[in-house]
């Protein structure tokens, strides 16, 4: 066996060895790849307390106009204690679409505490109330309304 | 720490993260809230409805028609209101799906696999009128609260199903039975697994009637998830929630049903008429039966203009509860005068009735048309908001759409 021999063989084995160490890091790569598009699949994660990541928009209390874009509800004090308290379990438009009074308010909140699972809320009671009805107040509307923003359009019989 | 504990904590403080506030007392929270804020769906591809429907409430689910949808003689899904009052059932496997018949008033507990039910039982189609029982409630002063559905939490769809009456008889009923009462897999808001969203029913008279069914289709296939998949009792011309969905369970009870919504003030009106934001104790407030006389103008959509001589048709249907609409009438004059429309007979009882009629305007300006049914016992829609009840149920006043004639 030549010295050029001897070389040529050495170089083959280092070949065969970062072909191996680069075929495993093809795999590696490729099985990670999978795993985060298919978590479940080494059944990992199937525990249902973990605590999943959810992606979200940036900045999610935006408010624009006066208005707080997550949930529609003006902004004004108040607003962040009736987001945290009054939309973990129905929607704000739940809120937004009743105009009662501060009696009607707590009268409700007791009512969801007494049959709905709401927690106690404490001395933020007050301010919460004082949102909802100093920016969603009562409207008269009498024994009947006007027929108010109709939508014109020509009829062709 | 227990890691449930520690779980819960970091889900919180994640929450935080994302909402950019702690919650205030969320440690009280219970587990497996999503806050609404971690949610956004498309309700009208997700429910297949019409992109014209209203959203009013998205936690839970509340979507009304407007009045120029619900123009089909039959209901299609696209149009249907959903009434929810928890979230929506998961996971739904109709081969494993059963339905107990217990309480205290049946002979023996029996339990029926969707199979059994198909197989063993005479399946029955009806047109059946649904109304929710708030539907109109926008239109209270002082305001009513709950979801203001305007007009348009109704409908009229074929159902297909067996009697619940063929299943109570083949189960074996005692004599002292007076209500029968469901309950469905719905979860309730707080995801609260120990609390039942809905438990409504009917007194024994309606349960035994040929139209009170358990369906398993509507207008001909699977009913939708979101209107009740697999099974639903369907007990028309009453308050939908009497129709309960996702039903496994029906108890016959010994004495008016007691579950969650037929208690307190849900679907109750005061026995005696009260003034409007006058105060009623729950003892004189009577549970809703037969819904009242309603009708609506489904063509043409409110705001047509036509040309000075031409003459507009118009067309809607009517309904009257347990009742049959006998008279249809329209005024164009605020109820100065009002003249006949033509009205069909049901399809089958409790299915609503079609009229329609052609109009010719005196001159060009600003009408009001305005529908009128009259019922059975000589009831008519009232052209007012009839009387205030604490709920805001069982508006029925007059539908009027808006024409201009130049």
């Amino acid at each position: 066996m030549n010295k050029e021999e001897a070389f040529r063989i050495h170089v083959k084995k280092v070949y065969r060895i970062l072909m191996l160490i680069f075929t495993l890091f093809v795999f590696t790569i490729g099985g990670l790849v999978y795993y985060i598009v298919n978590p479940d699949s080494l059944g990992f994660n199937s525990s249902k307390e973990s605590v999943a990541v959810i992606p979200i928009e940036v900045d999610d209390d935006r408010i624009e106009n006066g208005i707080h874009l997550k949930t529609g509800l003006k902004d004004a004090d108040g607003l962040m204690l009736v987001v945290n308290n009054c939309t973990n379990c129905h929607s704000s438009k739940l809120v937004t679409q009743n105009r009662m009074s501060t009696e009607g308010w707590n009268a409700t909140i007791k009512w969801m505490q007494e049959t709905q699972n709401l927690w106690d809320l404490g001395r933020n009671q007050e301010s919460i109330v004082n949102y909802l009805v100093t920016n969603y107040p009562p409207v008269g509307k009498g024994r009947r309304m006007v027929l108010t923003d109709v939508d014109w359009y020509e009829l062709e019989n | 720490m227990k890691r449930r504990d520690f779980v819960k904590k970091t889900t919180l403080s994640s929450f935080a993260v994302l909402i950019g506030t702690e919650l205030v007392f969320g440690s009280q929270m219970l587990e497996g809230y999503t806050p609404l804020a971690l949610q956004k769906t498309d309700p009208f591809k997700l429910f297949d409805k019409n992109p014209e429907m209203i959203v009013l409430n998205d936690k839970p689910w509340n979507i009304e028609a407007q009045t120029h949808l619900l123009d089909d003689k039959i209901t299609p899904n696209s149009s249907m209101f959903v009434r929810n009052n928890g979230l929506l059932p998961k996971a739904i496997d109709h081969r494993t799906w059963t339905l107990t018949i217990d309480g205290e008033s049946v002979k023996n507990e029996k339990t029926y696999t969707l199979a059994e039910l198909k197989s063993k039982f005479e399946k029955h189609t009806y047109q059946l009128t649904i109304e929710c029982g708030g539907n109109g409630r926008n239109e209270f002063d002082p305001p009513a609260k709950g979801n203001q559905w305007t007009v348009g939490a109704v409908h009229c769809a074929s159902w297909s199903g067996v009697r619940l009456r063929d299943v109570l008889e083949d189960v074996g009923i005692k004599s002292n039975a007076v209500y029968i009462g469901f309950h469905t897999i719905d979860t309730h808001l707080s995801n609260d697994p120990n609390k039942e969203v809905i438990s409504r029913g009917c007194p024994m008279p309606k349960a035994m009637q040929d139209e009170t069914i358990l369906a398993f289709q509507m207008n001909g296939k699977d009913i939708p998830l979101i209107h009740g998949y697999p099974l639903r009792l369907v007990a028309g011309g009453w308050p939908a929630s009497v129709s309960g969905k996702w039903v496994n369970r029906i108890s016959v009870r010994d004495k008016i049903h007691d579950g969650p919504k037929m208690t307190g003030a849900s679907y109750k009106v005061p026995c005696d008429p009260i003034a409007p934001g006058e105060k009623v104790r729950d003892e004189d407030m009577c549970i809703i039966e037969s819904m009242p006389v309603k009708s609506l103008i489904t063509y043409p959509k409110s705001g047509a203009i036509i040309k000075k001589g031409t003459s507009l048709n118009i067309r809607g249907h009517a309904w009257a509860g347990e009742l049959e609409v006998i008279k249809m009438e329209y005024s164009i004059d605020f109820g100065s005068t009002w003249k006949t429309d033509t009205i069909e007979k049901p399809s089958n009882r409790l299915a609503w009735q079609h009229f329609s009629t052609t109009i010719d305007f005196p001159k060009p300006g600003y009408y009001e048309v305005w529908a009128r049914a009259t019922d059975s016992n000589g009831n008519a829609q009232p052209m007012i908001v009839p009387g205030w009840n604490p709920k805001g149920y069982l508006n029925n006043a007059s539908h009027r759409i808006a024409v201009k004639v130049k």
